[in-house]
């Protein structure tokens, strides 16, 4: 089974439990005044499991593979029967970075958790001249800072929690 | 009309929208050069910016201006590196490479410049047109129609996504509605999927969802098949002058294909990448001879349709969401996004109830395509420079904007988790051939179909509306032949091979 087809099939799991949530478990806490409208707030999800499931069933059971009608590979391409050839750990690494800035962005402050974030992501994809990174770092995290907050008034904690 | 024109004139022609339209070019077009981000992630990070403006009319002013800078800035990195920035200017890359390569960078990058400039204005001149002869049909609907009309732009938006394709774009529709019920309805204050958690009581933040769409799945594509950014340095950038016998060969060219890529562009799901591949496949099939063979290799032709055809698409594109309130496209999907942030409703009473906001858009968008000619002309060797910027800077900080586009808005680290969360979720979709436009479509029309949907329910006292109003039936049932028709049409055809072969 193609990956396409068990992304319909997870998306029919979804709906099965989207519409569950619907059906049966919503209208509970409905308000009896409420009970006597001709639509409810479950009323277009109810609608939405039904239509869901009908088309993910249609695409789980059309859906075509196109390996064969693609022959030509260009480099730009992304294609995943070519999943081997590419960097797949720098991805991850870098997605994990990304939970890590999120995680970090209260505790260690904006500047801190920026150029932290700039500088291991650089290394990450295989650039280790600390002394022309680490400047950068600084610089876009400190200017982009005083843009967010300066100029537009938007408040971004700059310092770690416990020194502001 | 010309009352119309004034106001826009007097509103858009201040200093400070002058310089959001010169800001938002020169952002638009420097962003849109890197690889991997298109208009719509360019807007997407430009939203924060444009709320924090506060007037709506200079934040669309802003943010339209950022729209045709994108689509400029990637045809410009597709012709001197065959990087199309943006899947609007790919077409661009046919002819503007090749004609890079046989060292004339210089003219491709002129003709892509004046082509763009052409159709801009043009389409904007048939925008004028046509938009309030829109409207006033517009004011007709009501909330029956507009339910049924969301319904058919959500169609038509599936039913051209390609062959193939119409079932895998339904899907991604419905689950862009599905997200959009999130959170609490307008309808009864209730909230519906939020599982107890606070963060989801207001739902999801449309941003977030962009930005992990269409920035996230690109920035990690280009992190795991480098040769996808070849961001090696072009040539020389020699001789920008073109001929006089080369301006008469491409004039009915750009005349051809403004018309026909604004009338595309008007279309719900079609928008500027369509506009160019048919632009580039009309004008291939009418040369004649010699010059049919030249597509391909550097025809002058070749370059100036798809780069007409592109920008007057994104011109096109904003009649539906200036005069019906829906989004053609991601991009504008997106804009539409922004406006109702800033407390402006698109739609039909726009050009009623706020005409400064309107037409102060139409004329921006007249000194927003001059802008970028002025910009484009001189300043074309300076700006392939920031495409030798090397990825493992590139790649972080595209990333870092990502990432901020969504936290500024909301300052909370919980929304960038599940910024992560969805953008690797549509990785894995884009790696499975799934259109990601439709879904952020679905999802940013979904509480205004329920709206209107509940109200006309309300109304009628049920489902009755449907056959008590002939317009609204006669919508759905556009819908539906829209999503069959595609089907219908393959399985003819296979029919008809089958049988071709049976006769063999």
């Amino acid at each position: 089974m193609t990956l396409d087809r068990w992304i319909a099939l997870a998306f029919i799991a979804f709906c099965c439990v989207y519409g569950y949530a619907a059906f049966f478990t919503m209208d509970q806490s409905l308000p009896r005044i409420l009970q006597r409208n001709p639509v409810w707030p479950s009323t277009f999800p109810k609608m939405l499991a039904v239509a869901g499931i009908i088309v993910g069933l249609i695409v789980l059971f059309t859906a075509k593979s196109k390996a064969g009608q693609q022959t030509e590979k260009t480099d730009g391409v992304m294609d995943i029967t070519r999943l081997g050839e590419y960097r797949i750990g720098q991805a991850l690494a870098l997605v994990a970075l990304m939970l890590a800035y999120a995680l970090a962005l209260r505790p260690l402050g904006f500047l801190g958790s920026t150029v932290l974030f700039l500088v291991l992501g650089a290394m990450i994809l295989g650039e280790r001249r600390l002394q022309v990174l680490v400047p950068v770092a600084v610089l876009a995290a400190g200017s982009i800072w005083y843009l967010v907050q300066e100029v537009l008034g938007i408040f971004l904690r700059p310092w770690p929690a416990f020194l502001l | 009309m010309l009352e119309g024109i004034l106001i826009g004139l007097a509103t858009a022609v201040t200093p400070f929208n002058l310089v959001m339209v010169v800001l938002g070019c020169v952002i638009g077009t420097l962003i849109g050069m890197l690889p991997g981000l298109g208009p719509m992630s360019i807007i997407a990070i430009m939203i924060p910016v444009a709320i924090g403006i506060g007037d709506p009319t200079s934040a669309l002013i802003l943010l339209s201006g950022v729209y045709y800078g994108a689509i400029f800035g990637g045809s410009t990195s597709s012709i001197l590196l065959n990087a199309p920035g943006v899947a609007g200017t790919v077409a661009t890359s046919f002819d503007g490479y090749p004609m890079a390569r046989k060292g004339q960078a210089g003219k491709a990058l002129t003709i892509a410049a004046i082509a763009s400039f052409a159709g801009g204005t043009i389409a904007t001149i048939l925008l004028m047109i046509f938009a309030p002869a829109l409207s006033t049909v517009a004011l007709l609907f009501h909330s029956a129609e507009y339910f049924a009309l969301m319904v058919v732009g959500l169609s038509a938006i599936a039913a051209f996504a390609g062959t193939g394709q119409v079932g895998k774009a339904l899907m991604m529709t419905i689950l862009g509605l599905m997200l959009g019920t999130v959170g609490e309805g307008a309808l009864s204050n209730m909230p519906r999927f939020t599982f107890g958690m606070m963060e989801l009581q207001s739902g999801f933040s449309f941003i977030t969802l962009a930005m992990a769409m269409f920035a996230l799945p690109e920035a990690l594509f280009l992190v795991m098949n480098p040769a996808r950014a070849a961001t090696d340095a072009g040539g020389k950038i020699t001789g920008l002058r073109i001929t006089r016998a080369e301006a008469r060969a491409i004039a009915p060219v750009i005349g051809r294909q403004s018309l026909q890529g604004f009338f595309i562009g008007v279309l719900p799901g079609a928008g500027a990448t369509i506009a160019s591949f048919l632009g580039y496949a009309v004008e291939r099939n009418i040369a004649k001879g010699k010059e049919q063979e030249e597509f391909g290799h550097g025809s002058i032709k070749g370059l100036a349709a798809p780069e007409t055809a592109n920008n007057a698409a994104c011109t096109g594109s904003f009649v539906p969401l200036l005069t019906l309130g829906i989004p053609g496209s991601g991009t504008t999907a997106i804009l539409l996004g922004a406006l109702i942030a800033l407390n402006v409703t698109p739609g039909p009473r726009l050009m009623t109830d706020e005409p400064d906001v309107f037409w102060a858009v139409i004329i921006s968008m007249y000194i927003g395509n001059l802008v970028l000619l002025i910009l484009n002309l001189p300043l074309i060797p300076y700006i392939a420079k920031i495409l030798t910027i090397p990825r493992t800077y590139l790649i972080p900080f595209i990333l870092f904007f990502t990432l901020m586009g969504s936290y500024i808005g909301q300052n909370n680290p919980t929304e960038l988790l599940i910024l992560v969360a969805f953008g690797v979720v549509a990785t894995i979709l884009r790696f499975a051939d799934y259109p990601l436009a439709p879904l952020l479509i679905g999802f940013i029309l979904g509480t205004m179909l329920e709206d209107n949907f509940a109200r006309a329910m309300q109304l009628y006292r049920g489902f009755g509306f449907i056959l008590e109003r002939p317009m609204t039936l006669a919508l759905l049932v556009t819908a539906v032949i829209l999503v069959l028709l595609p089907s219908y049409r393959a399985r003819r055809a296979r029919k008809r091979a089958e049988g071709v072969a049976d006769g063999d």
